[in-house]
């Protein structure tokens, strides 16, 4: 059906919602009992998801120190669901309290939620749009209050490309994004591995399967495709705790197939 | 630890407080500035082993260094509490509160907590002290864990109900945008269900068509068939609801409640539900009856003549070339084409006026004697009209309707006063559908038409194919003579003329042919008449006069004792060409050949017709020394009192006059009495006289009786190459030709 633009939708908090379950899976109880249901169901199958859950949320957190090392001071989050404990504004502005960070999501109660948590935060915010349109993003008026696109962008798409298709088109969806960006600025990608899954994992993607937000798990040759013409950082494309981990005891989800890297744009 | 400090400081500054109700006012993470000396664990061994136990337990956002250092503050504080003069529980409660804090929200990590305690502290200070402190940890646990779950819930609720509202707000302003548009739209809005029923309709819908809402709600999309709808529309309407399309657009009749007619331009979409499901048929509707009439107007200007509101030559064409596509195999089609005969006369005469006023005279009585179904009255240019019979039983059923065409020109027209009768020609063309295309059907009526003018006006013709072929033929051969005159395509044969009295040869007629490239060898009835018309006789009579007599020359060098005279025929047009003199004394000239060795033949008419200047070069031609025969005598109207004046020294009978004597017992009494009175008549003006065509051997001896001097035809040889006439001269006397 062609939906006009203006029509609105309709806000259903009768089906789960990835932002709320990964909530649930962080130990937070910015969910509902749907959301819940679905994830114990997925805990069931595969009782190693809020650990791999974890995984990913340190892997943004090294991520994002990692670019404030580099001097980056503004950081877009593309899929950023319910604001939680170690945001990427509050791992950003740790290294300077005036690092921009806009948060990025379609799920309209996470916009919601986000905005009342940044409500006064003068550095960061929160825009209601759909990822997998860049242009549409870049240019709202907003997000372009806080972004200088002269300077380098931190732009994270950390568990959230796994939700596109390939009928969507991820790789363009990323060079929409990559070709806006100032050289320096950097692309941070976590994603569902298709590699070395065991029943249980594949239960759990099946569970997302029969879902609205189905995962398209991807090995990591087809990430690094993904990448376009950025330059992937060391050590490339590797699973999540493998990626420049902070110290040798890191706790780590055993045989998490998820996968992360960074790339450069030069 | 920048992870832990913001959200913890943010925790405090809102005021969590203790069970004590004092607020919790020393960061959970700043170092214990006292732990006394004591054996037992330290508060970085008893946080070493804390961190092990719980890390991966809860996501909390800490490097493991940051945690152990956290940790640290807090076994400071268990410890410093288990050993301190005054025993404080309430360390412990503030210490479960700040695992809360730090995000260490899962069950397993107060269990492996208080594991960790049980072991650490089972040693240090009063015995009862540990298990207090545990206790109140866990209460404080707890206690910060169900504030902490229950400020999510209620921001998350906060926050669905917030989007749910804006969502509201949204959906009610598109809501209202909605209704503001279809309401105020200038173009009609109807909304119909998958079955037809119609739902909704805007005002404009309701003006354009003169039915209120409720009425139309009573209706269903059926019911707005239109006879004129165009064919395929209800079969679009019927795929748009099964789901297979999208969209279409067309332009479609309705009929008003008042039984008016109103043309609308239509963009009917299909509506989906969220499933995908057909669900709604939106139709926008847009008055362009003006439009439309304009339209109809405009095309019937541009396929009518204006004078006489007939179909014109364009819809005519339009119409012939569908019927043509549409045919059935066994279709016929047939057409009358109509000229008004000596319409420019009338013109001219009477003025352009009266010539329009005729034509629409003609138009009307057409018109009306004509028009049945399936038949098509077009004026196709000023005088022409047709009549094209869609369906045609047979060229019957086309001479009928020519006929009465013919009859209704006929009928009397008043024109400024007078009556006036005018006659048209038809040429009738009638034909399987299938075999002909509008351009060869219209071609073949115009010829047919020509042909009812060339056989007299005031008729039809019906074409032949017969007829048209050999036009063709004959068109082509005219068309092709000059060329061929240029690639030399055309030679000379000769047909001895036989003196009667010895049957010696005296002479031979020159006869051209022409090597048709296709049609083979073509005698001069198949060319000279064309060649007449064109103009093409003078270079042509001129080579063949040239070719014969440098013939004659070389037999004449070769036999230099034989007597031969070369007779070669003069067209009319030569005769009336001033320089035909200079010519045939140029040609003698360069062949050497003595003059009385060639003889001109000309026709009675000719000849007969000559005065003045024509008159002078058939003298000046006498004067050269050439003889001049005059051919076909007596088949043209002789003026014998004036052939006696003329320059002729022989007559050639005309071979219908000498066939009469060819019957082997009886001959035409008649014939053989003209030609004896006409060689009578010839040798009284001292001209000889040869008989044509003579084929017999009874033949030529009745004209040795008559007195006929010579003879030629088959009966002593077929014309042929110069080389039979060689064999001839070479033997001297003439035998009958062995092929006849």
């Amino acid at each position: 059906m062609e939906r006009p633009t203006w029509a609105p939708e309709d806000v259903n908090v009768e089906r789960p919602s990835v932002a709320r379950v990964y909530d649930y899976y962080l130990g937070g109880s910015h969910n509902f009992a749907v959301d819940r249901e679905f994830a114990e169901q997925v805990m069931q199958a595969m009782p190693d998801a809020p650990a791999a859950a974890q995984e990913n949320r340190a892997f943004l957190r090294r991520a994002v120190r990692y670019l404030c090392g580099l001097g980056i001071r503004q950081f877009i989050d593309l899929g950023s669901g319910i604001p939680t404990v170690g945001n990427v504004h509050e791992v950003a502005q740790s290294t300077d309290p005036t690092a921009e960070v806009v948060y990025v999501d379609i799920d309209p109660v996470a916009y919601a939620h986000s905005r009342a948590i940044l409500a006064n935060n003068p550095h960061a915010t929160v825009i209601r749009a759909d990822l997998r349109q860049p242009a549409g993003v870049l240019a709202d008026p907003k997000l372009r209050e806080h972004i200088d696109f002269d300077q380098p962008v931190g732009l994270l798409l950390v568990a959230v490309l796994h939700f596109v298709p390939d009928s969507d088109r991820p790789a363009d969806i990323v060079a929409g994004y990559s070709g806006a960006i100032a050289p320096g600025s950097h692309l941070v990608v976590s994603h569902m591995g298709a590699e070395g899954l065991d029943s249980s994992q594949d239960q759990a993607l099946g569970l997302y399967k029969r879902s609205s937000t189905p995962i398209v798990p991807r090995t990591a040759d087809e990430l690094s495709s993904l990448f376009g013409d950025l330059t992937l950082v060391e050590p490339g494309v590797v699973r999540l705790s493998e990626w420049r981990p902070e110290s040798p005891d890191e706790p780590a989800a055993r045989e998490n197939p998820a996968l992360a890297a960074v790339a450069r744009r030069d | 630890m920048p992870d832990v400090t913001s959200q913890v400081r943010a925790r405090q500054e809102s005021g969590s407080a203790g069970p004590d109700g004092e607020v919790a006012t020393v960061p959970a993470a700043q170092p214990e500035p006292a732990v006394r000396a004591a054996p037992g664990p330290t508060p970085e061994r008893l946080a070493r082993a804390w961190a092990r136990a719980i890390a991966g337990t809860s996501f909390v956002s800490m490097t493991p260094a940051e945690l152990r250092s956290y940790l640290t503050g807090l076994a400071a504080r268990l410890l410093s509490a288990a050993t301190a003069d005054t025993f404080e529980a309430s360390v412990g409660f503030e210490v479960g509160v700040a695992l809360v804090k730090a995000h260490f929200t899962q069950p397993a990590s107060l269990d492996h907590t208080l594991r960790v305690l049980t072991e650490q502290l089972s040693d240090v200070g009063e015995c009862t002290r540990a298990p207090a402190l545990q206790s109140a940890l866990a209460a404080g646990y707890a206690h910060a864990l169900r504030e902490r779950t229950l400020a999510e819930q209620e921001e998350i609720r906060a926050a669905a109900m917030l989007a749910r509202s804006e969502a509201e707000a949204a959906r009610w302003a598109s809501e209202a945008r909605f209704q503001a548009v279809f309401a105020g739209a200038v173009i009609g809005i109807a909304i119909a269900d998958i079955e037809g029923k119609i739902v909704d309709v805007n005002q404009t819908t309701c003006d354009m068509l003169g039915y209120t809402v409720d009425e139309f709600r009573q209706l269903t999309v059926d019911e707005f068939i239109h006879p004129e709808d165009a064919p395929g529309i209800w079969d679009a309407y019927r795929a748009l609801t099964r789901g297979e399309r999208e969209h279409f657009r067309l332009e479609k009749p309705y009929y008003r409640k008042d039984g008016q007619i109103v043309w609308t331009d239509l963009a009917v979409s299909l509506i989906r539900d969220q499933d995908g499901q057909p669900r709604y048929v939106v139709t926008m509707v847009e008055d362009i009856t003006e439009r439309h009439h304009l339209q109809t107007r405009l095309r019937h200007q541009a396929l009518h003549d204006p004078l006489t509101q007939l179909p014109n030559r364009t819809l005519f064409f339009e119409r012939l070339g569908q019927i043509l596509d549409d045919a059935d195999d066994d279709a016929r089609v047939g057409v009358c084409y109509l000229d008004v005969d000596g319409f420019k006369m009338i013109n001219d005469t009477l003025g352009h006026d009266m010539g329009d006023y005729l034509l629409l005279a003609v138009a009307r009585q057409l018109h009306s004697s004509i028009s049945g179904p399936g038949q098509l009255v077009a004026r196709t240019g000023g005088d022409e009209f047709v009549v094209l019979v869609e369906r045609s039983a047979g060229p019957d059923q086309l001479v009928e309707i020519a006929e009465a065409a013919l009859a209704a020109v006929r009928a009397p027209v008043q024109l400024g006063g007078h009556e006036i009768t005018v006659s048209a020609s038809v040429g009738v063309v009638e034909r399987a559908a299938h075999t002909t295309s509008a351009t060869e059907l219209m071609k073949a009526a115009d010829t047919t038409l020509h042909w009812a003018k060339r056989d007299g006006k005031n008729r039809w013709a019906l074409f032949d194919a017969d007829r048209h072929a050999r036009e063709v033929t004959k068109f082509e051969l005219s068309a092709g003579l000059p060329a061929a005159l240029e690639r030399g395509e055309f030679l000379v044969e000769y047909q001895p003329l036989v003196r009667l009295e010895d049957e010696t040869v005296m002479g031979v007629e020159a006869l051209v042919r022409w090597r048709h490239p296709k049609l083979g060898l073509l005698g001069p009835d198949r060319f000279i008449e064309l060649s007449e018309e064109t103009g093409l006789i003078v270079p042509l009579g001129q080579w063949v006069l040239g070719e014969a007599c440098r013939q004659a020359a070389a037999w004449r060098q070769q036999y230099p004792d034989i007597d031969l005279v070369t007779s070669v025929n003069l067209a009319v047009r030569q005769v009336q060409d001033p320089s035909i003199v200079a010519e045939v004394s140029a040609i003698l000239e360069q062949t050497g050949l003595d003059p009385g060795s060639l003889q001109l033949e000309l026709t009675e008419s000719a000849v007969m017709g000559t005065s003045g200047r024509p008159l002078e070069t058939l003298h000046a031609l006498a004067r050269l020394g050439v003889k001049i025969a005059i051919d076909d005598f007596g088949t043209g109207y002789s003026n014998l009192a004036y052939l006696r004046s003329l320059p002729v020294h022989s007559l050639k009978l005309a071979g219908s006059f000498v066939a009469g004597l060819r019957p082997p017992d009886c001959p035409d009494p008649v014939d053989k009495e003209i030609v004896a009175t006409l060689i009578k008549l010839a040798h009284t003006l001292h001209l000889t006289v040869t008989a044509e065509g003579v084929e017999t051997r009874e033949q030529a001896a009745r004209l040795r009786t008559l007195g006929c001097d010579t003879a030629q035809g088959w009966h002593y040889a077929m014309p042929g190459p110069p080389e039979h006439v060689l064999a001839l001269l070479e033997s001297s006397v003439c035998q009958p030709s062995p092929a006849i």
